[in-house]
């Protein structure tokens, strides 16, 4: 067989316009709050921080192999070191941004734990943490148990200003932790980490670097999921311990990322939207709602585990953002 | 004495937590799942005693010869709808499909009991109180008693079937190996069906006297499973007893921790856990499954 006429490419045609398109959404957005009524700006901040939710559960689960289901505990740390930080008299939005980078650095040792655990043993072992973390936060004084407390120094500023601030931080973190996943992903650590999940001990036999892969998601996800937990917070002013820390963001995450597709740079970007509208429509409903999302994660890890975005990629050949290399025919 | 009485106390709870961990330990030994519904399946059997209560107004010790043939109906049915198409997927499916049971399992109690904690302790007559006073400052609940006795007698019956009998035989070498069973003419998916109803009908008693020692709603699942797990963590999955020893190691500590703290009983709980996990981690590579009878050799 002759290789001539064959081509290896990343950009195709599909995907330059299409990174158009999404070049000029971003610049849409990001005059959003001068454009959009205050309810619109402030669903789409609860978009944003449900999109960088899915973007750093997928890293983790989809890319390195890691479905952990106590990532709550990133949320909950996010908010409470916002809430300290805040309190210490430090501004809010670089509050928020130092909290997430401190639950990152704290990320780090508990990584190297975690890391050590196998498939479903790391899923409790996070769901463990999050539990030990929530007590422990419990403890604090200014927290008051469950009760909470609020995070006061949003009064500083006017609502129209902290609606519109908030939703900046949320767009511009977004936008950042999509574009450090993407580049990673293309970059060595994409190929090593996809290597780690698809097979670890061929990996390493071939001398990938098995535990930095896995590191640097991990430390990703916690630095990601606590700048959405801060950003969670500025929205709702509230910091309920139960509510922060609580298992259902596992299964927000997990809907999120399976139906989208999971292992997809695009995947947990259309699963949030998808949970977005999901709650809009049926969130009044409760109880049933959640059993819906329920059934929707077992049916699609049963029967449709590429998720809606890599069911749709593989049949028809699409390739909006390039994560990897595609072999063209002649 | 007072430490002493929380010692013995979390000696007995252990029991408890043994009993709660054999169903998760066996089938994690089994089929390499770790089932993250295994929690609200034990609620949803207290609840399925409560409702038999309920309604023949019998104890539900009695109930326990209908709930657990349903549990093993259960286990049955999970095997061939969820568990055996996410064994076929690879390794992140099961936790991912688990995880989705829990969800609707959970949710759907809610639906059907709503939010109110219940408990099957009105049910059991005197056996809720009644007590052994040793000594002015430590007493033994009856229930407790049982409730270590059951488990006793439950990881010495598994010990038993895994080691003596031919069903025993069968899942071991299924554990071992799936694949060269079925060539030697034994449905591996049957087997792991027996398996998962075995493990339901021991999550069953857990769920029951889960019921009977405290109160339970609808979400209390989650928790239970995270006792499980801590306690087949601690005591390694090497020997059934291990997970009995473990489940003591978590009681006690937890009974220390609550005297220390009204916090204390879970955070004493989790930092255990997580020393555990520490020591193993400075002990070498640590998995469950380093912890298991090796592998043979594949090809």
């Amino acid at each position: 067989m002759s290789l001539a006429g064959y081509k290896v490419e990343r950009w195709t045609r599909q995907s330059v316009i299409f990174a158009g398109c999404i070049g000029v959404l971003l610049i849409v957005l990001a005059i959003g709050p001068f454009i959009f009524s205050a309810d619109i700006t402030d669903r789409l901040t609860t978009l944003f921080i449900y999109i960088i939710l899915a973007a750093m559960w997928n890293a983790l689960a989809g890319y390195a192999g890691l479905v952990s289901i106590g990532n709550q505990v990133f949320i909950g740390l996010g908010g409470y070191f916002l809430i300290k930080l805040s309190n210490a008299g430090i501004s809010l939005y670089p509050a928020l941004v130092l909290a997430a980078l401190i639950v990152g650095v704290i990320a780090l040792p508990v990584g190297e734990l975690m890391l050590r655990l196998r498939g479903g043993e790391f899923a409790i072992g996070m769901w463990v943490l999050a539990e030990l973390s929530h007590f422990l936060v419990n403890l604090d004084p200014v927290i008051q148990g469950e009760t909470g407390t609020s995070l006061t120094a949003i009064d500083n500023y006017a609502p129209a200003t902290a609606r519109a601030d908030t939703y900046w931080m949320g767009f511009a973190l977004m936008v950042a932790l999509l574009a450090i996943v993407f580049l990673l992903l293309r970059g060595r650590v994409g190929a090593s980490i996809q290597a780690i999940r698809d097979d670890e001990i061929a990996a390493a036999s071939v001398g990938v670097k098995v535990h930095g892969g896995k590191r640097i998601m991990f430390v990703l996800a916690a630095v990601g999921c606590a700048a959405a937990g801060g950003v969670w917070l500025a929205t709702t002013v509230s910091f309920q311990p139960a509510t922060f820390f609580g298992i259902q963001w596992t299964a927000y995450m997990l809907f999120m990322a399976l139906v989208g597709g999971l292992g997809t740079f695009e995947g947990p970007v259309i699963g949030a939207i998808v949970f977005f509208l999901m709650e809009s429509w049926f969130g009044a409903t409760g109880v049933a709602y959640l059993i819906g999302l329920g059934l929707a994660a077992l049916v699609f890890s049963l029967f449709l585990p590429k998720g809606i975005w890599g069911t749709v990629e593989n049949r028809f050949g699409l390739r909006l953002l390039p994560v990897g290399f595609f072999l063209r025919g002649p | 004495m007072n430490f002493l009485n929380q010692i013995i106390q979390g000696v007995l709870l252990g029991g408890f937590y043994a009993l709660l961990a054999c169903g998760l330990s066996f089938m994690f030994g089994v089929m390499r799942i770790i089932n993250l519904a295994h929690g609200s399946l034990a609620i949803l059997a207290a609840f399925l005693l409560l409702d038999f209560c309920n309604y023949t107004n019998l104890s539900p010790f009695l109930g326990l010869l209908l709930v657990l043939p349903v549990m093993a109906l259960v286990g049955w049915v999970l095997q061939f709808a969820v568990l055996d198409r996410s064994l076929r997927a690879g390794p992140l499916i099961p936790v991912l499909s688990t995880f989705g049971v829990a969800v609707v399992l959970d949710n759907s109690l809610f639906e059907a009991y709503g939010a109110n904690s219940q408990s099957l302790g009105p049910n059991i007559g005197d056996l809720a109180f009644n007590s052994w006073n040793l000594t002015d400052t430590i007493s033994i609940a009856q229930l407790d008693a049982l409730v270590f006795a059951t488990a006793v007698v439950v990881l010495g019956g598994l010990q038993f079937i895994l080691a003596r009998t031919a069903i025993g035989r069968t899942i071991r070498a299924t554990a071992n190996d799936p694949s060269v069973v079925d060539l030697i003419g034994v449905d591996s998916r049957a087997v792991y069906a027996v398996s998962a109803a075995m493990a339901m009908v021991m999550v069953g008693l857990a769920g029951a006297f889960l019921g009977m020692r405290d109160s339970f709603d609808p979400y209390a699942g989650g928790p239970q499973l995270l006792f499980a797990f801590e306690t087949i963590v601690i005591g390694g999955l090497g020997s059934l007893w291990g997970t009995l020893i473990g489940g003591i190691v978590l009681g006690v500590a937890q009974n220390i921790g609550a005297t220390i703290s009204p916090h204390g009983f879970l955070i004493a709980g989790h930092l255990t856990f997580l020393a555990v996990l520490i020591a193993r981690t400075f002990g070498g590579n640590f998995s469950l499954k380093r912890l298991l009878p090796k592998k043979a050799v594949a090809p």
